[in-house]
């Protein structure tokens, strides 16, 4: 069962969900497409700078 | 477990995995089970975890628990963050894991399994694995700080001025080797070509999904669109098959060299939510689960290798690429083995998030040790491939012609028989008119597993769709290094150039973007281009230039690490990173040096630049060779630089002419609880 919820949580992890999460707890943000907005134009800058390796 | 088990454990596990690696180095004349190459990787990666990495974690780089990590002391919730050591592995592993640990195995499989498979399993170990592990370690006691930014702190700058210049050539050489492995992947396949035209379509809807529909429920959205490219590789069958819609989805290779440059231009210029993060979703869901099912695929069919452990190719003479087994072994698998390009994660994004020092060990060392088995499988999946078959695919039409029956004669000839048959019914299964000439590796890995996956699920009957769901796996993967290599090469470039004039490295000013997406597009354009017209199938040229710049900047990479340990007064361990430096050193120099200077025109370019211009070639051929030359010298002479700029650095540390001082955050205890590491 860990095992499941540790495996969850990496994928919720790499798809950026969690980020999403504590971005909403940061900010006392609600889900919304605004907050959305909101939070992908705050990582905009290291999401466009991150390599993706060969 | 006690002691006395613990150690007859290890004990069992180093002699079975000495018994694998015998088995597969000393066996001939007759095929073997792919999972002696199994065996032998988890036993080596075992042995190497359990002891090496713990003898540099302990010894060399005296990680402590109790120190404070960057993603405790700065944690701002957003780019620091202390995080779970596994989903931090698994969020490394997605980063690191790219098409070249699938590629590179498969090219060096025209020598026989085992000189990749040794160079993987040992290169790994002994390099590639130390290489992310220390500087990740490094990183995290310097803030996070960038390999480029460690470089130029604890060497000088010249050190960080050879990394950035690396990191440059390296993503514009692996841009354009990657953009041709997609062209020669998709030359005259409508099936192919419908089935990644359609995975743009499918990000961007997927964008709007995120952005619109159902904010931030990212995992659901790629699981949609996961679920909406089976249904473009399904129809993609109707479209190759259709003789209406055929015509119109087929293309040669200039024409998708110029669409896939057309495309790096406005995936580079477009807003990311539109389409790079989507695409970059999508590919992670694609390769984390592709490699996930490759890995039961090939334990629940334990294919039988067909390749023999050494082909007559070791001589140099092969078809692939040119070039004896050392060095061109070496630098033909890259990612898989040691890969420079992962020390730019190692101190980017993965420093931030460990919790624990302690923690780099298994994220760095095992991270690596992952990607090296994706780079086993790949070549599991290239050697069950009938040689012949291999051959046919990945040779190009400049040596084995582009005829069926005198591909197939010069391929027996050889010593692999196959015959023209054979090489067209393989085709149909697949759903394709041909497999010939389909060099770069992806055709022959897509094969390969396809193979594998239809002995277990299918059969037969489905081949053709396994061929092209590996195919579109493949093309996704690139297009995404594509579209997020050209970005960054374009922050690079804007952050260099707006040292010399303000406005163009403004990253909100729009020319600017223009302009060095442009510069940066025109770059690796120009050398796709050149490796589409190259009369010896431009991966002989591409792919070694890439190999030797990614290796050359693993180099750079150690020798920064190197520095560090000799600043830090641990200079009896310096051999964990001298020694993969010297030897990474040797095999690069080697390879660029004869890839320069050689007489046989396939391996050297100045060589194969003369033959074109006696033969009354066009100029632009000839110049193509001269520009590769000049750009392998480049590399060559600024790596050598910044080794000559370390060694002089060592040499006044130890002769006490200048006083070591490390650049390390200072110490500050953690105030995590230990059940939180």
């Amino acid at each position: 069962m860990r095992a499941l919820r540790l495996f969850w949580q990496t994928l919720r992890e790499i798809f950026d969900e969690a980020a999403y999460e504590r971005y909403l707890q940061r900010t006392g943000d609600v889900a919304s497409r605004e907050s959305f907005a909101a939070f992908l134009a705050a990582g905009k800058p290291a999401r466009e700078r991150k390599p993706r390796c060969c | 477990m006690n002691g006395v088990l613990r150690f007859l454990l290890w004990i069992a596990v180093a002699l079975v995995g000495a018994f694998a690696l015998a088995t597969i180095a000393l066996r001939r004349g007759e095929p073997i089970s792919a999972m002696w190459l199994v065996v032998a990787a988890l036993c080596t990666y075992a042995i190497g975890y359990r002891f090496y990495s713990r003898f540099i974690a302990c010894k060399v780089l005296m990680l402590d628990a109790r120190r404070a990590t960057p993603a405790e002391r700065l944690d701002d919730g957003r780019d620091f963050v202390p995080t779970n050591k596994w989903v931090v592995f698994g969020h490394h592993f997605a980063a690191i894991a790219g098409p070249g640990p699938l590629l590179g195995p498969v090219l060096a499989a025209q020598l026989g399994y085992l000189p990749g498979t040794i160079w993987i399993l040992a290169g790994a170990v002994l390099g590639g694995c130390v290489q992310d592990f220390v500087v990740l370690a490094f990183s995290v006691r310097r803030d996070g700080k960038s390999i480029g930014q460690m470089a130029r702190d604890e060497i000088g700058k010249l050190g960080g001025t050879v990394a950035f210049l690396a990191v440059i050539a390296i993503i514009v050489i692996l841009l354009a080797a990657c953009a041709l492995v997609v062209v020669n992947a998709l030359k005259s396949s409508p099936w192919g070509f419908f089935t990644i035209a359609a995975t743009m379509p499918i990000a961007i809807l997927m964008g709007f999904y995120l952005r619109r529909i159902r904010p931030g429920k990212v995992l659901e959205c790629s699981a949609i669109g996961f679920v909406l490219l089976l249904i473009a590789i399904w129809s993609g069958q109707w479209i190759g098959h259709s003789a209406t819609w055929a015509p119109i989805f087929t293309f040669g290779a200039p024409a998708l060299a110029l669409m896939i440059i057309g495309y790096g231009f406005a995936a580079s210029a477009l807003p990311v939510w539109l389409l790079l993060a989507p695409r970059d979703y999508l590919s992670t869901f694609v390769k984390l689960g592709t490699i996930a099912v490759l890995a039961v695929g090939i334990i629940a069919t334990r294919p039988t290798l067909q390749m023999p452990a050494l082909t007559r190719f070791i001589d140099g003479s092969g078809p692939v690429f040119a070039g004896s087994v050392f060095p061109f072994a070496f630098i033909t698998i890259a990612c898989g083995a040691v890969s420079g390009f992962h020390s730019l994660i190692s101190s980017g994004t993965t420093p931030k998030l460990i919790s624990r020092e302690t923690e780099t060990r298994m994220v760095g060392y095992g991270g690596m040790m992952a990607e090296s088995m994706v780079a086993i499988m790949a070549m599991i999946a290239a050697c069950s491939l009938q040689p012949g078959t291999y051959f046919a695919i990945n040779s190009p039409a400049g040596i084995i012609g582009s005829a069926p029956q005198a591909a197939a004669a010069t391929i027996t000839s050889w010593g692999f028989p196959v015959s023209a048959a054979d090489l067209e019914t393989l085709a149909a299964h697949v759903g394709e008119k041909t497999l010939l000439n389909r060099t770069g590796g992806a055709p022959a890995f897509a094969v390969g597993m396809a193979h594998i996956f239809s002995k277990s699920l299918g059969g037969d009957a489905v081949m053709a769709l396994w061929y092209h769901f590996a195919i579109m796996f493949e093309g996704l993967f690139i297009l995404t290094v594509l579209d997020a290599g050209t970005r960054v090469g374009r922050f690079l470039l804007q952050d260099a150039l707006g040292h010399i004039w303000k406005p163009m490295g403004r990253t909100s000013w729009y020319p600017g973007v223009i302009v060095t997406s442009a510069v940066m597009v025109a770059m690796w354009g120009w050398f796709l281009w050149q490796g589409i017209h190259d009369p010896l199938g431009g991966i002989n040229s591409l792919w070694p230039l890439f190999g030797i710049a990614n290796q050359l900047l693993a180099a750079v990479a150690l020798s920064v690490a190197t520095t560090i340990l000799i600043k830090s007064g641990r200079l009896r361990y310096v051999f964990v990173t001298l020694l993969p430096m010297i030897a990474l050193v040797t095999v690069t120099f080697t390879a660029g040096l004869e890839k320069i200077f050689h007489p046989n025109p396939r391996i050297g370019f100045l060589a194969h630049a003369d033959q074109l211009a006696a033969q009354g070639a066009k100029a632009q051929l000839v110049f193509n060779d001269r520009l590769d030359a000049a750009v392998t010298a480049v590399l060559l002479a600024l790596v050598g630089l910044m080794i000559a700029q370390s060694l002089y650095e060592w040499a006044r540390i130890l002769s006490g002419r200048k006083k070591a001082v490390v650049q390390e955050s200072p110490f500050v205890a953690s105030r995590l609880a230990p059940e939180e590491a």
